[in-house]
């Protein structure tokens, strides 16, 4: 009894080609969801909607403190760059280009830096949590996650 | 070609789309001015159920809806009686109940501030729940803290307690309610200057000086 064998569906070397277009893209999706919280956060700072309640008391206390600005910009406009940064990043790498892994790398970096001191700004200083900027930290973390198992060797510069 | 400028294609995309969520949200979000007809400031003022200080005729009324366990409620507090005693002849300040549901605890301290008001101490417990935000509003079990602050503003516990379970002191804040609504109030803390309300990004100690004493100028020209 012969066993019917089937061919593979696909190249092994084609799979693995196509692994960071697909963690890349994933990225850029992530970082498209993290540009909305920004700027959701951004236009109810603008607005003026964080100094009253509405929400949570929490997303009030965090989103009305002082540590929610640096000088006059709204910490959440930086983020609305960062995540922007991201995305276009990911995007040119997810089309291939090499060099945009590098500056993911850098920009995911310094968001994630960024990420842990408003969490520590939460918990020690307000000990008061934002719903939003937890959402936002979420999606930092796993870019981070993304962007460590993705780390670009150096021979791959 | 194409799949050389796609990427700078989705990228232009992004922005663009970013940029009208945005600007559609900020216009949906745009802070309004409520504004209070004559009849309803004259209703506001002739209203016995509010707690106000200052003099009846002074010429510049600010109205506050608040809930005391908004956090920014309670960092309007203290600017807001700063006002009140830097103009002791020019302005008389009126708390109203809007408690929000999101608050688990906001109506029974409107309450507690209500029964306290049945004793001559609203505003002593006002002032009280406001500094003590902060301890009350994580509390398991807030009623004991202000059974405590009871004591601390020297009240007759035992009626304080029944009070706070009365029929009078629920109607008392339902009638705030009531006067929120009719003049639009949705969120706290809303602050009304000679009927007028201070709008989203000026609410802040600094912007509320700055409107009372513009309202201030406009009835006492130099």
């Amino acid at each position: 009894m012969s066993r019917k064998r089937h061919p593979p569906t696909a190249q092994p070397s084609a799979i693995s080609s196509r692994v960071p277009v697909i963690i890349y893209s994933i990225a850029a999706a992530l970082a498209l969801a993290g540009l909305a919280d920004a700027v959701y956060l951004t236009v109810m700072d603008l607005t003026g909607q964080s100094a009253v309640c509405g929400g949570s008391a929490g997303c009030s206390q965090v989103l009305a403190s002082k540590y929610s600005h640096i000088g006059r910009v709204p910490v959440a406009a930086l983020g609305v760059l960062g995540y922007f940064a991201v995305f276009s990043c990911a995007t040119f790498a997810a089309f291939g280009w090499m060099r945009a892994r590098w500056y993911l790398t850098l920009a995911v970096g310094l968001m994630f830096l960024g990420t842990l001191w408003l969490l520590v700004v939460q918990a020690f200083f307000l000990h008061q949590f934002c719903r939003f900027c937890l959402a936002s930290a979420a999606v930092t973390f796993l870019l981070a996650g993304i962007v460590v198992a993705t780390a670009p060797s150096r021979s791959s510069r | 070609m194409l799949r050389r400028s796609l990427p700078f294609v989705i990228i232009a995309a992004v922005a663009l789309a970013g940029a009208t969520a945005g600007a559609l949200l900020y216009r949906a979000y745009k802070p309004q001015v409520l504004t209070a007809s004559t009849e309803q400031q004259l209703d506001g003022k002739n209203n016995d159920t509010a707690h106000a200080r200052g003099p009846a005729k002074a010429p510049v009324t600010i109205e506050e809806f608040g809930d005391f366990q908004c956090p920014p409620c309670g960092q309007l507090s203290e600017p807001l009686n700063q006002l009140e005693r830097d103009h002791p002849n020019g302005v008389r300040l009126i708390f109203r109940h809007f408690p929000l549901i999101t608050h688990a605890y906001a109506k029974p301290a409107a309450y507690a501030a209500e029964a306290a008001g049945l004793q001559g101490r609203f505003w002593e417990m006002h002032d009280l729940l406001y500094r003590e935000q902060a301890n009350w509003s994580k509390a398991a079990a807030p009623h004991e803290l202000f059974v405590g602050y009871a004591k601390v503003v020297a009240l007759d516990v035992a009626r304080f307690q029944k009070d706070m379970e009365s029929e009078v002191v629920k109607t008392r804040v339902a009638a705030d309610q009531k006067r929120a609504a009719e003049l639009g109030v949705t969120l706290t803390p809303t602050v009304f200057v000679n009927g007028k309300s201070v709008s989203g990004r000026s609410l802040n100690p600094g912007g509320l000086r700055a409107a009372v004493e513009a309202a201030l100028a406009q009835v006492s020209p130099p």
